[in-house]
Parts: C-alpha cells; sequence; structure tokens
C-alpha cells in the first residue's frame, strides 16, 4: 500500500464518513429530545434523493401523494381528537392538508418545466421534511411517554413499514442525481470533487450549531430538558409534543439534505439508507448519544475503516464495520459501574 | 375443571389431529410455527422475563442450521452429532457477545444486537465453504431408529413436541430459585446483588439458554428445508422473533406460540391478499406488519395473550397463609448477645471535591437497634451504601464479625448475613408477595438451572416456600401472600421488603428509612414490630430522621451532620446534646 | 389582586378504580390546605388540575376555565406544580434548571426574565453555592429547594405544591414552612397538600381534609386543627410528647 492510495483511502473515508456524521447527528439530536433511537432516519436520504430524482424526469415524485395522504390521515386523528373544539382544528387542518395539498401543486406545475437543480433540490427537500413531524405525530407522540424499550419496537416498526413503502412507491431501481457543483481541484496526489466538499462542509457547519443550540441557548436546553423529564418539562410549560415535532422536522431536513447531496456520488436504492443510517447509528452510539462532536469524528473514523476494509477485505466490510462497535460497547461498559440506581 | 385446562386440552388435542385434518399447506404453516415458536420461547425467557432485549437471535439459528449443513455435506457426520457441535459453538459464541454486550444497560443492548445481527448475515454469505448466497444443498435427513424423517410432514410432531417440551421447561425454570434470580434482573441489579444474587451469571444463563433454543430451531430448519442460504438468517428474521414475542406477550410461554402463531399466519396471508387488493405486486404484507406493530403497542405493551387471559376466568387463587409441611432451611447459629458484629472506623467518602462521609466510626453489637439519624445531605445514605457495599470507601474500614467487609461486592456481604431493604422500595411488582420474599432465602438454598430444569428442586422450593410464608406470618402479611406485590399500599411494600430481608436469615438487618411516606398509626405498627424482631434477636441498623419514630425505638443513636459524626450514645443523651439540638433540630423555638 | 382557582367536581380514574370521586374546593388567594391519608387521593387532584393526569369535572383560574387545556397552556396562563418527586432536569446544571423555570416568560418574549435568578439565590442561598453541579447530586432538601426555585423563577399567581415536606429532615421541613409562609407576602395563591398535617393547618388559612377520594369535611384552618377526628386521625399527640 503507497502513501498516495493511503492518501486517497482516507479522502474516500472522509467522503463517507461525513454523511455517517449527519446522520449520527440527526439521530443524537432525536434522542436529546425524545429518547427514540432514529432507526428509520436513512428513510429520508433514500426518499429524498429519489423523489430528486423523479423531479429530474419531469416527473410528480410519488412522495408528494404519500405526503397528502399520510397528512390527511394525521390530520383526521387532530381533528377528531379536537372535535369538541373547532378552533383547534385549523392548525393541523393547514399543516397537514393545506401544505401537502399545495406542495403536490407545485410539482404538479414545476415538474414538467426545466427546473435549475437548486429549485428541484428545494422542491425535494420540501417533500420529504414534513414526513418527519408526521412520523412524530402517528407513530410515537401518542406514547411519548413510554419505556425507551417500546420507543424503540416502534422505531423499528415504522422503518419496517416506510422501506417497505418505499420499494412500493420507487421500486427497485436505483439513480444518480444531477450534482450541485461539479468543479474538481487538485490537491498533491488527490483530486478533491466540490461534491465532496460541498458535503464536509455541511457535516461541519451543523455540528457546530447543534452543539451550540442545545448547549448555549434556552430554546435548545428546553428541547434536550424535554428528554430528561418529559412531566418536568410539562411544568415549566415547555410544549414537549411540539419539541418532539421540531427534533424530528430537523432530522428529516438533515436526512433529506445527506440523501441530496450524495446522490450525484453513489447510486441511491430504496434501501440504500438503512446501512447508511446504521453506520450513522453506531458513530451516535459511540458519542453516547450525546455529544456531537464525538459524534462527528466516530463517524469518520468509521468511514475511513470502511474505506481500508473495502480496499483490503472487501468482502468482509459490513462485518468488520458493525463488529467494531463492540469493542466500543465493552470500553463503555467497563468505564461505568451499574450501581447507586437509587437516586431517582 | 377449570376452563384454562380445557382449553389447553383443545389446543393441545388440536395440534394432534392437525395433520390429518388440514391441508398440506396449513400442516407445513405450522411446521414453521413450531420453529419460530421455539425461538420465540427463547426470546420470552431473555427479553420478556430477564428484560434484555435481542434483535439478532436469527443469527444463532443460522449458526445451528449452516453447522448441521457444513458438517453433515463435507464430512458426512450424523445429524446428531452436528446437533451436539452446533450446540457448543452456539454456547461459546453466546458466552463471548453476552460476556461483550450483557453489562450495557438501557437501549445499547438491543443496539448491539442490531450490528451482530448484521456482522453474522454478512459472514454467513461470505465465508469460503458455506456457499454464499446460494448456500448449502442436499443436507440429509434426521434420522431416528432407524427411520429417516424425508418429507416435511413427517417432521410435524418431533417439532411440536419439541415446542412443548420446551415450555415446559421453561414454566419450571420460571418456578425456582434461579428462575427467580433471573426475574430478579427486572428488579434492578442493586436489589438482586444485595440478596446474595449473581446478576452476571443469571444474565448470561438467559442469554445462552435462548440462543441454544435458537439453534436448535435453526438445526430443525436445516434438516426441515434439506438446503440452507443466508436469507432466513438476516437482521429482519431476527427483528421478526422479537416481533412475534411483542405481538403473542413477552412475559408467559404461550405468547411466543400465540406471537409466532399470529405473525406467521398474518404474513402469509397478507401476502396473498393485499398485491391482489392493490392490483400490484409489492412487499405490503411488511407495511402492513409496521403499521400492525405500532398501532398495537400504542394500545396495549402485554401481547396478545394478556387480552385471551382477561377473556378466561382467574385460575383459583391458593387460600392465603396456607403452609405446607417442609424441612427447615439451614439456619445460622444465633450470636450471644453483646458480640461485636459491625466495626465502622474512620470510614470517609469523597466524590469529586466533595467529601461525603468524613472519618466515621461506631459499631454496633448484637440484639442492638441502632439508630443512623441526621439532616438531608449529612451522608446518611452515603454511609449505609458504603456498609451495604454498593459504594466503595475512600479510607478508613468497616469489620464484620472481625472480617474487613470494606472492599467486598454488596453480594459477598449478604453473604455474611447482611440484609437490606431500600428507601425506594424495590419489588417486583408482578410476582406475588410470596414470590418476592423467597427472593430474600436465595444465598440459603442451593438449586441451579439444571436441577430447576427437571424439577429435581421440589423438597427444597417447599422448603423455601414455608420459610418465606414463616416470614409474612411473623410482619403481620400472611393474608396478602398470594396477591401480587405491585398491589400492596405503601405501608405494606416496606413491612414486605422487611420480610424480604428476613428470609435471608440475617444476623444484621439494615434498613433505608423504613417509616418514610408512612402515616402516624403506620409507624406505631413498623415500629412494634422492630422491637418485637429485636426481642428475636435481630440486630437492626435504622437510617431515619423522623425523631419521634427513633427516639422510642433505638438502644444507641448516632448522629452524622456534613458527614461527620456529632453525637452517639443513648437516645436521652443525644437529644439533650447541643450540637444535635442545633444542627438537627434547628435550634429552639 | 391575588389569583384565583376553583375546582368543580374533579373525578380521576385509573382505569376502572376512581381515585377521586369529585371532589370540588376553592382557592379565594392566600394559603388553603389539603390534608388526608395516603392514597386518598390528594396527588390525583393536584395532578389533574394541572391537567397531567386526565379528568372530568372542571378548573377555572380567575374565571377562565382550563378544563382541557394541556398543562403547558396551563403553565402559561400561571399555574404551577411543584410535583412530590420535584421532577427536576437531574442531568443539567442547578442554573440551567431554574432558567428553564422561566421558560414561558422567555416564549412570551418577557424582559428581564433572567434577573430573577439573582431573587431566587437571594431566598435560597444554597442554591447560588451550587449552581454549576448537576441537580442529581443534590441532597434531598436541596432538591426541594431547587423544585421550588425553579417554580418561582415562571412568577405563577397559583401555586400548587404537592408534600412538600415529603422525606426531608425536621430541620428543613420547618425552613420549607418558613418558606411558604413567606411566600404569601408575594401574592401568589397556593394550594398545599400536605401529609403533615400539623404543620400545614398551621401555616394556612382554610383546609380541606381527602379521605378515599372524596372531600370530608373543611373550614378555616384553625377550627379543624382543634377538631377532635382529625387530631385523632392524623395530628397523634402533641409534638414533643412520647408515643408509648
Amino acid at each position: 500500500m503507497t502513501s498516495d492510495i493511503i492518501l486517497f483511502l482516507i479522502q474516500d473515508g472522509i467522503a463517507n464518513g461525513a454523511i455517517y456524521a449527519l446522520l449520527g447527528l440527526a439521530i443524537v439530536l432525536v434522542f436529546a429530545v425524545t429518547r427514540i433511537i432514529m432507526v428509520p432516519q436513512g428513510i429520508f436520504i433514500s426518499y429524498a434523493a429519489l423523489s430528486l430524482s423523479w423531479l429530474e424526469s419531469n416527473l410528480v415524485p410519488p412522495t408528494a401523494w404519500l405526503l397528502l395522504a399520510l397528512g390527511l390521515l394525521t390530520a383526521g386523528i387532530e381533528c377528531w381528537q379536537a372535535r369538541r373544539r373547532p378552533r383547534a382544528m385549523r392548525a393541523p387542518l393547514v399543516k397537514y392538508v393545506v401544505l401537502p395539498a399545495a406542495l403536490l401543486g407545485l410539482c404538479w406545475l414545476l415538474a414538467p418545466q426545466d427546473l435549475p437543480q437548486m429549485a428541484r433540490m428545494a422542491l425535494a427537500l420540501a417533500l420529504v421534511v414534513p414526513f418527519g413531524p408526521i412520523m412524530y405525530r402517528l407513530a410515537f407522540q401518542p406514547v411519548a411517554g413510554a419505556s425507551p424499550l417500546v420507543l424503540l419496537l416502534i422505531s423499528v416498526a415504522v422503518f419496517i413499514a416506510l422501506t417497505s413503502l418505499g420499494l412500493v412507491i420507487f421500486g427497485p431501481e436505483g439513480v444518480r442525481t444531477a450534482p450541485i457543483a461539479t468543479a474538481s481541484f487538485t490537491l498533491g496526489v488527490l483530486d478533491l470533487s466540490a461534491q465532496s466538499l460541498w458535503v464536509v462542509g455541511m457535516t461541519a457547519l451543523l455540528m457546530v450549531l447543534l452543539y451550540l443550540f442545545f448547549g448555549r441557548t434556552i430554546a435548545g436546553k428546553a428541547l434536550h430538558a424535554t428528554a430528561v423529564n418529559r412531566i418536568g418539562a410539562k411544568l415549566v410549560g415547555i410544549e414537549t409534543n411540539a419539541a418532539g415535532g421540531l427534533a424530528f422536522t430537523l432530522a428529516a431536513a438533515i436526512g433529506a439534505l445527506s440523501g441530496i447531496l450524495i446522490s450525484p456520488i453513489t447510486t441511491i436504492y430504496y434501501d440504500t439508507g438503512f446501512l447508511m443510517g446504521l453506520k450513522g447509528f453506531i458513530a451516535a452510539i459511540i458519542g453516547g448519544l450525546l455529544s456531537y462532536p464525538l459524534t462527528v469524528i466516530s463517524a469518520l473514523v468509521i468511514g475511513i475503516i470502511e474505506s481500508f476494509s473495502s480496499f483490503s477485505a472487501s468482502l468482509y466490510k459490513e462485518v468488520i464495520v458493525f463488529s467494531l462497535i463492540l469493542p466500543v460497547l465493552l470500553l463503555r461498559s467497563l468505564g461505568r459501574r451499574d450501581i447507586g440506581e437509587d437516586e431517582q | 375443571m377449570t376452563s384454562r385446562r380445557i382449553l389447553l386440552l383443545i389446543v393441545l388435542a388440536g395440534l394432534a389431529v392437525a395433520p390429518a385434518v388440514l391441508s398440506p399447506f396449513m400442516v407445513t404453516l405450522l411446521i414453521f410455527i413450531g420453529i419460530y415458536s421455539i425461538v420465540a420461547l427463547g426470546l420470552v425467557l431473555l427479553t420478556g422475563v430477564a428484560g434484555l432485549t435481542s434483535f439478532g437471535q436469527a443469527a444463532f439459528v443460522g449458526l445451528g442450521a449452516y453447522t448441521t449443513a457444513y458438517l453433515t455435506t463435507t464430512i458426512g457426520l450424523s445429524p446428531w452429532l452436528t446437533l451436539l457441535i452446533g450446540l457448543g459453538l452456539t454456547a461459546a459464541a453466546a458466552f463471548v457477545l453476552g460476556a461483550v454486550t450483557l453489562r450495557l444497560s438501557g437501549h445499547y443492548l438491543p443496539v448491539s444486537t442490531i450490528a451482530w445481527g448484521i456482522s453474522s448475515y454478512y459472514l454467513f454469505a461470505h465465508v469460503d465453504g458455506l456457499g454464499g448466497a446460494t448456500g448449502i444443498t442436499d443436507i440429509p435427513p434426521i434420522e431416528a431408529f432407524g427411520y429417516p424423517f424425508l418429507t416435511r410432514e413427517s417432521l410435524y410432531y418431533p417439532i411440536w413436541l419439541t415446542v412443548l417440551v420446551t415450555m415446559q421447561l421453561i414454566v419450571n425454570l420460571l418456578d425456582s430459585r434461579p428462575g427467580r434470580a433471573i426475574r430478579a434482573l427486572r428488579g434492578g441489579i442493586l436489589m438482586a446483588e444485595s440478596f446474595g444474587i449473581a446478576t452476571p451469571r443469571y444474565k448470561m444463563a438467559a442469554f445462552i439458554i435462548s440462543a441454544l433454543l435458537a439453534c436448535i430451531a435453526g438445526w430443525l430448519y436445516a434438516h426441515l428445508l434439506r438446503f440452507v442460504n443466508p436469507t432466513p438468517f438476516h437482521l429482519d428474521a431476527g427483528i421478526n422473533y422479537l416481533f412475534m414475542v411483542v405481538i403473542g406477550g413477552a412475559s408467559q410461554v404461550w405468547g411466543a406460540v400465540l406471537g409466532a402463531g399470529i405473525l406467521t399466519i398474518l404474513q402469509n396471508y397478507l401476502q396473498d391478499l393485499l398485491p391482489h387488493l392493490f392490483g400490484q405486486t409489492g412487499n405490503y404484507e411488511a407495511i402492513a406488519l409496521g403499521v400492525c406493530i405500532v398501532l398495537l403497542l400504542q394500545r396495549t405493551q402485554q401481547g396478545a395473550v394478556s387480552l385471551l387471559d382477561r377473556l378466561l376466568p382467574p385460575p383459583p387463587a391458593a387460600p392465603p397463609g396456607e403452609v405446607t409441611a417442609a424441612e427447615r432451611l439451614p439456619e445460622r447459629p444465633p450470636l450471644p448477645p453483646g458480640t461485636r458484629l459491625l466495626v465502622v472506623m474512620g470510614a470517609s467518602k469523597r466524590f469529586g471535591g466533595l467529601t461525603a462521609v468524613n472519618n466515621l466510626s461506631f459499631s454496633i453489637e448484637a440484639g442492638e437497634i441502632v439508630g443512623l439519624i441526621g439532616p438531608n445531605g449529612a451522608g446518611k445514605s452515603t454511609a449505609f451504601n458504603l456498609i451495604s457495599g454498593v459504594l466503595p470507601l475512600s479510607s478508613g474500614e468497616i469489620r464484620y464479625l472481625g472480617r474487613r467487609i470494606d472492599n467486598r461486592s454488596s453480594r459477598r456481604i449478604a453473604r455474611l448475613g447482611l440484609a437490606r431493604s431500600f428507601q425506594h422500595t424495590r419489588l417486583l411488582p408482578d410476582m406475588t408477595v410470596i414470590e418476592n420474599v423467597m427472593i430474600g432465602a436465595h444465598l440459603r438454598s442451593r438449586a441451579g438451572i439444571l436441577r430447576a430444569l427437571l424439577r429435581l428442586d421440589r423438597a427444597e422450593e417447599r422448603s423455601i416456600r414455608a420459610e418465606a410464608a414463616r416470614h409474612l406470618h411473623r410482619v403481620g402479611l400472611a393474608d396478602s401472600m398470594h396477591l401480587a406485590a405491585g398491589s400492596l399500599a405503601l405501608g405494606q411494600q416496606r413491612i414486605l421488603e422487611i420480610a424480604r430481608a428476613l428470609c435471608a436469615d440475617p444476623t444484621l438487618l439494615l434498613l433505608d428509612e423504613p417509616a418514610a411516606g408512612l402515616r402516624y398509626q403506620e409507624k406505631q405498627t413498623l415500629a412494634a414490630l422492630l422491637s418485637q424482631l429485636r426481642s428475636e434477636n435481630v440486630s437492626i441498623l435504622l437510617v431515619e430522621h423522623d425523631m419521634d419514630f427513633v427516639m422510642n425505638l433505638v438502644d444507641r443513636l448516632v448522629v452524622v451532620d456534613f458527614g461527620e459524626m456529632i453525637a452517639q450514645g443513648l437516645p436521652e443523651q443525644v437529644q439533650a446534646d447541643p450540637r444535635v439540638v442545633e444542627a438537627y433540630l434547628g435550634g429552639i423555638e | 389582586m391575588t389569583a384565583s382557582l376553583v375546582v368543580e367536581e374533579l373525578v380521576v380514574a385509573y382505569g376502572r378504580v376512581e381515585a377521586l370521586h369529585g371532589a370540588s374546593l376553592e382557592l379565594p388567594g392566600g394559603i388553603v390546605t389539603v390534608v388526608g391519608p395516603n392514597g386518598a387521593g390528594k396527588s390525583s387532584m393536584l395532578n389533574a388540575v394541572m391537567g397531567l393526569l386526565p379528568s372530568r369535572g372542571r378548573v377555572w383560574l380567575d374565571g377562565e376555565e382550563l378544563s382541557r387545556l394541556e398543562p403547558e397552556a396551563r403553565v402559561a396562563r400561571g399555574l404551577c406544580l411543584v410535583a412530590e418527586k420535584r421532577e427536576l432536569f437531574t442531568t443539567m446544571s442547578v442554573e440551567d434548571n431554574l432558567l428553564l423555570g422561566a421558560y414561558q416568560r422567555h416564549k412570551k418574549g418577557e424582559k428581564g426574565w433572567r434577573n430573577s435568578l439573582d431573587e431566587i439565590y437571594g431566598r435560597f442561598p444554597r442554591l447560588r453555592e451550587r449552581r454549576r453541579q448537576i441537580a442529581a447530586v443534590l441532597s434531598g432538601g436541596e432538591r426541594q429547594m431547587l423544585a421550588l426555585g425553579r417554580a418561582l423563577m415562571g412568577k405563577p399567581r397559583v401555586l400548587l405544591l404537592d408534600e412538600p415536606s415529603l422525606g426531608l429532615a425536621p430541620r428543613v421541613v420547618r425552613e420549607t414552612f418558613r418558606i411558604i409562609a413567606d411566600l404569601r407576602a408575594t401574592g401568589v395563591a397556593i394550594l398545599l397538600v400536605e401529609q403533615n398535617a400539623r404543620a400545614a393547618l398551621q401555616v394556612a388559612d382554610y383546609g380541606y381534609v381527602l379521605e378515599t377520594g372524596s372531600v370530608v369535611s373543611s373550614g378555616p384552618s384553625g377550627t379543624l386543627a382543634n377538631d377532635p377526628r382529625i387530631i385523632a386521625t392524623y395530628l397523634g399527640r402533641r409534638a414533643g410528647s412520647k408515643i408509648e
């Protein structure tokens, strides 16, 4: 292995690792607010990339119809629960019916046009992000106070349903979308594509923003307080359901953004997001589901290990990456004692 | 005959005649349900009872299947031999994985099972000699007494016999000393350890048993289909097994069979029906399954078996207070009054820069009740945790009957004759009152898992039960013996904690704020009970801050404030001590 | 002007078991206490008034009906509960806990909400000393102070206190009741649920006795404190006397 190859593998690893880092950040974010382990995080990647590809083919993405259908369901539930308070129905109707309908209309109008790539990306983002809060509202909000295990099981079930739904609406073919930036630079022996730099830059920016938001601002602390003690949060007037919805919105936005950023580099299928999400997940676990910087660093390390193992033992790439979590978890478990539960 | 027994007989009869009356397709479905039930039964023990969630059981099924497939086809070993080898390999793999992951708490364990669930799939698909994605074909059938089980139908009875035997074995295990230890894992490690239960061992036992059951299922699967490939051992399958248990009900053996049945039939039915409905092919059944699971978990977390439970009349309750004659459990020889039990010498505990306990010294003699009192945050609870081995000392020493105990774990301290209660009661709310008390006798009995599985432990079990009943009579809870512990009022739960501690036959009872949250009359009852225990030669160390409660009960008081002892002596002396009045009562009103 | 809270025919049920069957009470300002044994439904009542438990019946604050509002909306209208379990943010610092107490004021864009910190630190100097430590390491008494301080940061108009003396040493209990008495001067109306009936009746203007889910008697606290039946059940013998 020459130093050129090593440099190349590191560069490749960092580009992949940055995506895992984005997903890991979203997983930490959701956990920090809701105690939910976001198994379906990878879904947003696939949905966003595939929607974008539909728009590039001048078609209305099936996600637009799906969004309206789920929106109608959600609005129906909200209105049923508010049946004696007609005034409380207005907000859910706007959020879950008018907005998805408007998005569908927009797709209808714009899809046949020859849009600039940036506009298509914005539309794809706008289509996928609302799935986040709807997912929270339908699947998680009714059991928001349940044990972490129940939340995890629901999370897995949501993941199964949405992945299968992805196959139904998008079909089994993979897609690649047009890049935002085609430029590339040469740095020594390395060719850096502008697209990869976008990915890395976006990851760094998000990490810093999330770190500052949750560590420094009262709004961020209020969101985190929801996960620390849900009842306590209600008692100081934090809208816990809105907090959960917001966390899922941000997670969906990060996931959709990742999907749009990497679909020019990698072929995306309806279920591609799963393995990527899981690697983000391992990074988040190494970060203790708490630390944003640690999550990013672990994700980059995972990316690099992956690129080295696919070079030297490509068949065992996934085995190596997923077995990696065991020694890390072992280190974590040795570092703490399981006692002191009496503190409540 | 109760309606539950009638239902059981109907189910058994149904299973017996099924191959004769059902279509071949339905019989095949039942065969698969049987195999899945075996895996799900392991998960009932692991997840439902021990509280350890695994998404990775499919890996062990695969290990069992691939072991036999490889060894029977390449070197022609007998399937019976490969079963043993597979069980050995599985036990070893489970032991290694368990050693790494079982210490993890909360969501880390299930997440790690997802990780090794994925890893093992790629291993099955890529290791040389396992046939890659096509797998291994031409696996020989199982042979017994010269009869080869060639067709699928011929394995129907062997498989369901295995299911029923497994169910009975698990029922046996749950109703035994090691079974209670495994059930106690859900009550928290702290409680289990303080009664001498080696929690890592029992977690590992539950994990290995569930892995072995998965391995047996894999072995049956390989010889049923006569070929294996990696797909059925993917993470998806592991998730499915867990969902079976969730759907059926994780806390009872019938939940496993019910869940395996519901999920398998539903999946097959939906697989045919839904594409028909939607007019195109697609894996609609997975969507439906996901949605059903979400809806189910939003409504109930008990599973289908609990719905069935509610429909049937409750089983007849054993009459309260019943005690069958049995041999007494071994007891410690009584100590002569005045023996020095516990000596605390210069004990200190620092957390970072904070000194919680500073140079604390006192002692307890046999037959005494000593009260450790002080304001909130004075270090009482820390001192208590130092003595019971929950926290390590920073400096100083603690001796019990002359032996150093400050470097011992709470499990080893329990062995010496210390038993404790908890400030926030730590009972197993779903277990009956008497079963909770029986946990206390863990160290006084010996039955292991094998004896429990085979019911060779009945004589000892009767002795434990009789002993627990005796202590319930002693504390006045005999009438509630067969109620769920969670249904008792707070005051009774505190008494129950004392009964559980007494069942350990302690020489020293450590009680952490037993009177907190009790009303006036309940406190008087508790005080009377503790005085009575003293007259029966039990020594007690009491942490409290209810002055009225302590004053008339204890022989001596130790008062701490800001981690330091500020007074000790007879209650009247201490009450008059100006430092105590200043620190504790906050001056004269 | 002090606020007034009216609770009308409140019913709380857990499954088929009713914990509270139609309790009514009024808090016209000042301090009103609800005493009663364990399991009488006292905590259920406060949690239902706060909206944490589903209930039937009505709750009014200064003439506005709160019965169908989420707990968060009730906080926004000036109701605040200090729960029996304190419900602190245990992994966050003492200061963050306090600041979050003012979350609703921050959200409404009220200026100077941060300045209330000094006021709270003045009232509870111990919290100032420990402001950088996480809430999990506080002692029982300090947690109670923090819970009370967090509640006061929100400048509530009606404060619901659930067993503030539970699990506290006598010195801290006395301190707690002194603080409750002091709060009267700030104009906040207090509904105090207590098992320590003697101390509660001393500090309150008016009292209700709740037994097995129903109000069985009520009256000015002085009258209740001298009621022989209440003395026998809740107050025991006089303070300082021997039990046996």
